[in-house]
């Protein structure tokens, strides 16, 4: 199984961590992994804002780094969202649609491909998991609160595989933290305070960490905590699951 | 077209108004998509008849509307007398009972008239359990006005009368008559004050249920 | 109160320079959520029932000309005068022609959000007519000079001391007084008063239906009934998306619509009006102001389908933050952002950005609009239309080419982390958003991209 590693840019430049916990956990479940060295961004923040039409190259880019693998696999909803929608340049290559067909968030690859049932680590504090919302409401990583379905989490399903994790229970599920891509600085003080009142939430019910399969909504998230001076540190679950105990 | 419609027709017709009319269906026309079908509403019902009642009695209670099972008329009659206050207006629509309300047989006046009825006591032709509300047509009430204006209101239902899911409830409704109807699920309220519920917002401030056999 | 900012985010600071009120407003709306995923997960039949409806709908809009024309003919025969307006303009013309037929000056109003879109109330009033709404809320807010925030809720945004205040001022009420049912009560003697003496009511209308040219209006607080009963002139007013093909259609629409709006299983009172009183004269108007035209946009015509219930709003963690009158529209929150850019592109062109695009209001949709989806379709077009602010323009097309040049990308991306090392003043401080709330993550010694060269062979 060759596996290509897409590692969003924003984790590429500030959280190599996540990036070498996500490697070394596919690899310790038997997955060749390539990280195409020319890739840079999935063009999601240029989308996200409006200017798809400037995110061409970015796209074109994306679909030569991204041909040729079984499966493409990311530790970010949001970006493997992206491509999964939003993937389409001017030349419509054959290949895009197969990366279309084969992107994975990191948990979904895990649970529906590599059909992982053993995890070795241990975490021995109490976690906040938080629902980014591409990944749960556009990939289905979890049921979503608002729908009258049968509950379900794939991140969830992994993270109970970890030895000696105590999950915490929020009062809002599934809230979105306000991140939002260019949105937290756009709409800031709308973006501060849906921060402040997920971390809140987290706090209020004595999370040691938060974790969540995006590090962009845990950047900032991670940006209140700080400032706040809390003691609630923030995790990738990739960390978590590659048995790392910061 | 009723005389008043043509009347107003012809002194108030617009020119625009008829060209708004044509342009308006042109446009949607040309831009409505390819046709999608209609689906087939299919909400299987398993529960009984029983189970449906209760639910109702349920449902009312949190609607804040008091439930009260009368065995027949003579019944309701002997409570109504019961619990009459006397100085109060009560008015019925229902003939059974004319000996202990007014009875309003037809419209004969103002229904401005009515704006000092402390009881209505009007029937319906079915309850709906799963939300409580009760339906009532212009032919049982006389005045359209009438189940809003009064300060109290009672409703008359047979317990056969009742169906579960509003489905059932426009089954029933199909190809009957009625210039004015309304489905009425409990006493006139209000939360538009930091959402704190209040009974009476311009209707009725209370309602009884009186569940007939 | 009202701002007059027309602008989301500007207005979305001033609204949370008062931290505590943003936090009551929050739970004040997350509370009716709550009510209405307790209603909705209680039907084991709702996820059925959304998509019946949203078929419905989609097939109200692909026979909508037809249909229209069903409901006027059956609506004309049931005796109701028919009109149609191109826009909000013809709208207010029509209503005021009808008042000064009969001589009348002043008239009742139960909610309807198509008036507020048409602005009818000021258009009135310049001419001299005194309109008074009927519905507590918007009452509330007429009294207070500003229009609701909320389509179901219209003084969601209002604390009862401050409404005690207005009561007092307006109705009389005790000084201090701020006992909902108090306030309730003197709201109900006042307008009880002014119902009985306006010969003129207007409604708005949820469903109407093309079969029997009969139409829906749905209240708790029986405004709707107690002004179109009372008067000798019922005016209805509806946009032409109201329609549904079949009376049956009802049930389904009526299951799902209190639920979403407030976790009731049903509103109080479901007034089917068919024909008018014997003495009374009913008029309905039809009024497109852009709807047709939105019929024809591919991508944004299904935002037609709206009923109005407010489920998007109540859930949307922006709006709760905001406010309604962020918006700057009669309708806000999701459904408002995705609407008025039909109106006014250039007006409206922030309230698509005032979404972090969480989806959640796709998901609590009653007909299951893809509100989220038409978000980012609208920015897309926005920004195309080159409405965007041109720093923006120049740091996307900057964005764009960097992106596309891995050997550049490399380079900007040391930089940044270099930057953010060594000259932290640079970027923490106030002219970076995102400082002022927040702390920037600790660069790293080297990218990830720098680590993978040296630890793994390619």
């Amino acid at each position: 199984m060759r596996v290509a590693l897409f590692i969003p840019c924003y984790v590429d430049q500030f959280y190599p961590n996540v990036a070498i916990a996500t490697l070394e956990l596919l690899e310790k479940h038997g997955c060749k992994v390539t990280y195409p060295l020319k890739q840079t961004c999935c063009g999601q923040p240029m989308a996200n804002s409006g200017y798809e039409h400037e995110a061409e190259g970015c796209s074109q880019l994306f679909a030569e780094n991204f041909a040729g693998y079984d499966y493409i696999v990311c530790p970010s909803g949001s970006c493997t969202l992206h491509i999964k929608h939003h993937l389409h340049t001017e030349k419509n290559a054959p290949e895009e649609a197969h990366i279309r067909k084969t992107v994975y968030e990191l948990c979904e690859f895990m649970v529906d491909v590599l059909k992982v049932d053993d995890i070795k680590a241990s975490f021995p504090h109490k976690v906040g998991m938080h629902q980014s919302c591409h990944g749960q409401r556009g990939l289905h990583l979890s049921q979503m609160s608002e729908l009258n379905a049968e509950p379900f989490s794939k991140p969830g399903s992994l993270l109970a595989m970890v030895k000696d994790v105590e999950l915490i229970k929020l009062d809002r599920i599934d809230e979105c933290c306000g991140f939002g891509g260019t949105f937290c600085v756009a709409e800031e003080a709308v973006s501060a305070k849906m921060g402040k009142d997920r971390v809140a939430d987290h706090v209020r019910h004595e999370a040691e960490y938060i974790t969540g399969a995006d590090m962009s909504c845990l950047m900032h998230m991670e940006g209140i905590l700080k400032r706040q001076n809390s003691k609630t540190k923030i995790i990738h679950i990739a960390e978590i699951l590659n048995g790392i105990d910061n | 077209m009723t005389i008043s419609h043509l009347k107003y027709k012809i002194q108030n017709l617009k020119q625009y108004e008829v060209s708004s009319r044509e342009n308006i269906l042109k446009v949607v026309l040309k831009n409505q998509p390819e046709e999608r079908a209609l689906p087939v509403i299919d909400i299987p019902v398993t529960t009984s008849h029983e189970e449906w009642v209760e639910a109702l009695k349920k449902r009312l209670e949190i609607l804040h509307v008091d439930v009260r099972e009368v065995a027949d008329y003579a019944a309701l009659k002997d409570l109504l007398k019961q619990e009459a206050i006397p100085q109060d207006r009560t008015v019925t629509t229902i003939s059974e009972l004319s000996d202990v309300s007014t009875l309003i047989e037809a419209v004969k006046e103002d229904a401005h008239s009515l704006e000092d009825v402390d009881l209505a006591i009007i029937p319906a032709h079915f309850g709906v359990a799963e939300n409580g509300a009760m339906w009532v047509t212009e032919s049982l009430v006389k005045y359209r006005v009438l189940p809003f204006i009064t300060q109290q209101l009672a409703i008359v239902v047979n317990r056969k009368d009742i169906v579960y899911n509003m489905h059932q409830a426009y089954q029933r409704i199909a190809g009957t008559n009625y210039d004015f109807g309304v489905f009425i699920a409990g006493p006139s309220k209000t939360a538009d004050i930091e959402q704190s519920l209040v009974l009476g917002a311009h209707g009725p401030k209370g309602m009884t249920l009186y569940l007939l056999g | 109160m009202h701002s007059k900012v027309t602008n989301h985010a500007d207005a979305a600071i001033q609204f949370n320079l008062d931290e505590p009120r943003v936090d009551w407003h929050d739970k004040t709306l997350w509370f009716i959520r709550e009510k209405r995923d307790l209603a909705s997960h209680a039907l084991p039949e709702w996820e059925q029932l959304r998509e019946y409806a949203s078929q419905i709908k989609n097939n109200v809009l692909s026979n909508l000309s037809q249909y229209l024309q069903e409901f006027e003919k059956n609506a004309i025969a049931n005796g109701v005068i028919v009109h149609w307006a191109a826009d909000a303009a013809e709208h207010n013309q029509i209503v005021h022609e009808i008042l000064k037929k009969h001589k009348v000056d002043r008239m009742v109003k139960s909610k309807s959000m198509l008036t507020e879109e048409c602005g009818l109330n000021e258009h009135l009033e310049h001419n001299g007519i005194e309109v008074i709404d009927t519905d507590l809320g918007e009452r509330i807010v007429q009294l207070a000079k500003e229009p609701p925030s909320h389509i179901v809720l219209p003084c969601i945004h209002w604390k009862k001391e401050e409404i005690g205040e207005l009561f007092h001022e307006h109705l009389g009420t005790d000084k201090g007084a701020s006992d909902p049912k108090y306030l309730t009560a003197a709201a109900r003697e006042h307008l009880r008063e002014t119902f009985l003496t306006r010969r003129v009511a207007l409604t708005g209308v949820n469903f109407a239906v093309a079969e029997t040219g009969e139409f829906v209006v749905s209240t708790n607080e029986g405004n709707a009934d107690m002004g179109a009963h009372l008067a000798d002139v019922h005016i209805a007013c509806m946009g032409i998306e109201k329609i549904i093909p079949k009376q049956q259609h009802l049930s389904v629409f009526l299951r799902l619509l209190a639920r979403s709006a407030t976790g009731q299983p049903i509103t109080t009172y479901s007034s089917h009006f068919k024909k008018p009183q014997p003495h009374q004269e009913m008029h309905l108007v039809l009024v497109d102001n852009g709807r047709s035209v939105q019929l024809g946009k591919e991508d944004f015509r299904n935002s037609l389908k709206c009923i109005r219930c407010a489920a998007c709003m109540n859930t949307c963690p922006v709006y709760r933050r905001s406010g309604g009158h962020s918006y700057h529209n009669a309708v806000a929150g999701p459904i408002g952002s995705i609407l008025t850019p039909n109106f006014d592109m250039r007006v409206n062109k922030d309230l698509p950005f005032a979404s972090t695009l969480c989806g959640s209001c796709s998901n609590v949709c009653p007909v299951k609009i893809d509100i989220h989806d038409q978000l980012y379709k609208w920015r897309q077009v926005l920004m195309k239309e080159g409405l965007g602010p041109t720093t923006k323009n120049a740091s996307m097309k900057m964005m764009g080419w960097v992106l596309s040049k891995p050997a550049l990308y490399d380079i900007s991306g040391k930089a940044a982390r270099w930057v953010l090392k060594n000259t932290p003043f640079v970027v923490s401080n106030g002219m970076n958003p995102w400082f002022k709330q927040r702390e920037m993550p600790a660069p790293p010694k080297e990218s990830f991209k720098e680590w993978y060269k040296k630890n793994r062979k390619n």
